[in-house]
């Protein structure tokens, strides 16, 4: 126990003395959360509108010209019919597509409603959001027109349709990520690191033949980047709770059992990589290409899961960020009971068994 | 226990390289017992074995009589290891390492402070200095005094003073002196031949094999023929005409002069005139004792 101690405080003293690295482990959840909470493009300029417009009178074309003339909108192209609409989302390089309705200027000018339709790509949720948002205010404008022009209050309705990512999951997605990538980078690449460190220098050789026990040094070399993980994952809930105004609908104690699964997952593949590997960079290459790009890629960070292909959707099982940055969602923002997430947590924790048992196994207590 | 160290038979191979070939040797109990060869000689690999580090291929070797296979955890216990490379925390304080060590091994800097206190006395002034910026010589004696907190029965040192300036490098041999009169068996290895004559037996290795094994006075007692210094007024050119001459046996450049080998027929009047022909002038042949490392040069050129 006394050995443990003296372990963890050494690693303490490491840590505290590689001013680079304690500047990656606590700057970093600060500057990622900041940066996806507020430098996310929250402007709008010049975005490709097309439009399928069947009716073809002179008020569709006034509130064409009018998209036209706002500098947030450029008219990308006319669709000739509805089934094109996909398509061009798909391969149009088209942000948002409106639709109006058959007989436009009639139902409008005599029916006194008109609707129009909004058909935004929800895959960036926040840009979608914008975009209709946007759009809306533009027809807004066309409405006070024509009330000025004729006197009579017409309704222009907008339906807003969100395609890909139906639910437009909020801007608050970007938390649950946030913690999962942080929480991968802390665990697993600091922990790969700092155990091969001790290979390269020489020290594990020391360590090796001395009556430490292996497990002791495996133990040692987690308990404060486990310590650290928690206080990252204190500090992101804290600022996204306090400054971002993100809610945590759900209970407090899945979120931290959920946490602390994954943290265990995220040790696991820190262990592992180390064990692979003997020098500092390979370490570091392999928990940034192999763990970061995947946890970024698949979580559903950036890229919907539902929108994706079905074989990258069956490799995102795979990654445990995924998971976990599922669960959290549900926690934290969904607020459903613990039925919901049962299966996420479930496959965390076999994750870190399973990780930890090959981590383990593959441990060697001699140096080649 | 009859023995410290013993080891029968003991082969490694790094890929196609025999890093070890058929090694057997025992130490004895108490003894300061040198591992001298060059670089790539397989010192560091043979360490290894014996520290329980490395498995070797073929072989056994026993360490205070535990097998360094099935018993590495009790040998772990018992021995003190100082690896080639400076193995210390170089963002760790003088004062921090030793105190991390003396835990690892479940023991105190004031239990043992008694076997370091000569050592660590030299090394207290820059007790608060982070080790990476110590001078080399400071750097190993730091490791000596970490490898030593916990009093260990056997001392492994590999290549203490590689890097080291040759003061420290004599104090380092003086505590290794101390140490062997408190009764620690220690194994250690060097590529400087003259420490070799500081060692209570030597063994002269080469290529993973041992060439010799004895006390450094009989290695260089059995040198078999009479060993000539050389010099003249012109050292640069000296080798060349050594070499190309018939009569000369070897040669090789020790410090200011050629040890020289000659053939029976040749005597070293022969090789005076012989050298004043070819244009050198303050011409010196004088017979010398050898060194061990003329011992070391004629066996391995016979290997």
């Amino acid at each position: 126990m006394k050995q443990f101690k003296s372990f963890v405080i050494k690693e303490f003293c490491q840590i505290f003395r590689d001013k680079r690295t304690l500047l990656i482990l606590l700057a970093m959840p600060l500057i990622l959360v900041f940066l996806l909470g507020y430098a996310i493009k929250t402007e709008i300029n010049d975005a490709r509108i097309a439009v399928f417009d069947p009716s073809k009178d002179v008020e569709t074309q006034r509130i064409k010209e009018r998209f036209q003339a706002s500098e947030y909108f450029t008219l990308a192209g006319e669709l000739v019919e509805a089934g094109q609409i996909n398509d061009v989302f798909k391969y149009g390089d088209i942000d948002m597509v409106l639709v109006f309705s058959g007989n436009f200027a009639e139902e409008l000018l005599h029916g006194g409603e008109a609707a129009v339709q909004l058909i935004a790509d929800a895959t960036d949720p926040n840009q979608a959001a914008m975009l209709t948002g946007y759009a809306s205010g533009v027809l807004a404008d066309c409405q006070a027109e024509l009330l000025e022009q004729y006197g009579v209050p017409f309704q222009i309705g907008t339906e807003i349709r969100m395609l890909y990512n139906p639910q437009s999951e909020s801007a608050y997605n970007f938390v649950p990520g946030v913690m999962g990538l942080v929480l991968m980078l802390i665990c697993a690449m600091m922990t790969s690191v700092a155990i091969v460190r001790e290979k390269e220098t020489g020290t594990m050789e020391v360590l090796l033949a001395s009556p430490m026990k292996p497990v002791h040094i495996i133990l040692s070399k987690m308990a404060p980047y486990f310590t650290l993980s928690v206080a990252n994952i204190v500090t992101i809930l804290l600022l996204a709770v306090f400054v971002m105004g993100v809610p945590v609908r759900g209970s407090l104690f899945w979120l931290a059992v959920a946490s602390v699964l994954f943290i265990f997952v995220a040790l696991a593949l820190g262990l592992l990589i180390s064990t692979l590997v003997s020098k500092q960079m390979a370490a570091l290459l392999i928990s940034g290409i192999g763990l970061m790009m995947p946890t970024l890629v698949f979580s559903g960070l950036i890229f919907p899961i539902e929108s994706m292909p079905d074989a990258l959707r069956w490799i995102s099982n795979l990654i445990p960020a995924r998971w976990y940055i599922s669960a959290v969602r549900k926690i934290m923002i969904e607020g459903v009971g613990v039925q919901c997430y049962l299966e996420e947590l479930g496959i965390i924790a076999l994750m870190a068994l399973v990780l930890m048992a090959a981590a383990w196994k593959n441990f060697k207590v001699r140096l080649a | 226990m009859k023995s410290v160290v013993s080891v029968q038979g003991i082969c490694k191979s790094y890929g196609k390289v025999q890093a070890l070939k058929e090694l057997g040797f025992s130490v004895a109990p108490g003894e300061l017992y040198g591992i001298i060869g060059p670089d790539g000689a397989g010192k560091t690999t043979l360490f290894r074995i014996l520290t329980t580090l490395l498995l070797a291929d073929a072989g056994r070797a026993e360490v205070l009589g535990l097998d360094v296979v099935k018993d590495y955890r009790a040998i772990r216990n018992r021995i003190g290891y100082m690896p080639g490379k400076f193995s210390l925390y170089q963002d760790l304080t003088v004062e921090e390492n030793l105190h991390f060590f003396a835990t690892v091994f479940n023991t105190t800097i004031e239990a043992n402070y008694y076997l370091v206190e000569d050592i660590y006395k030299q090394l207290e002034p820059f007790k608060k200095r982070r080790a990476g910026k110590l001078s080399g010589g400071m750097k190993q004696k730091l490791a000596l005094s970490c490898a030593l907190i916990h009093k260990p029965e056997v001392l492994f040192l590999d290549e203490p003073t590689t890097g080291v300036d040759p003061v420290s490098r004599k104090e380092f041999w003086g505590m290794l002196l101390k140490l062997k009169q408190q009764g620690i068996s220690i194994i250690v290895s060097t590529p400087y031949m003259d420490e070799a004559t500081l060692c209570d037996r030597i063994a002269l290795m080469q290529g993973g094999a041992f060439l010799q094994v004895d006390t450094p006075q009989a290695i260089v007692d059995r040198y078999p023929c009479t060993l000539w210094s050389v010099r003249s007024g012109q050292m640069h050119r000296l080798l060349g005409d050594l070499k190309a001459c018939v009569g000369v046996e070897s040669s090789f450049s020790f410090g200011t002069a050629f040890h020289v080998t000659l053939g029976n027929q040749t005597s070293p009047d022969e090789l005076r005139a012989h050298l004043v022909a070819l244009g050198h002038n303050a011409v010196e042949v004088e017979p010398i004792q050898p060194t061990v490392e003329d011992c070391f040069m004629l066996l391995s050129k016979n290997h």
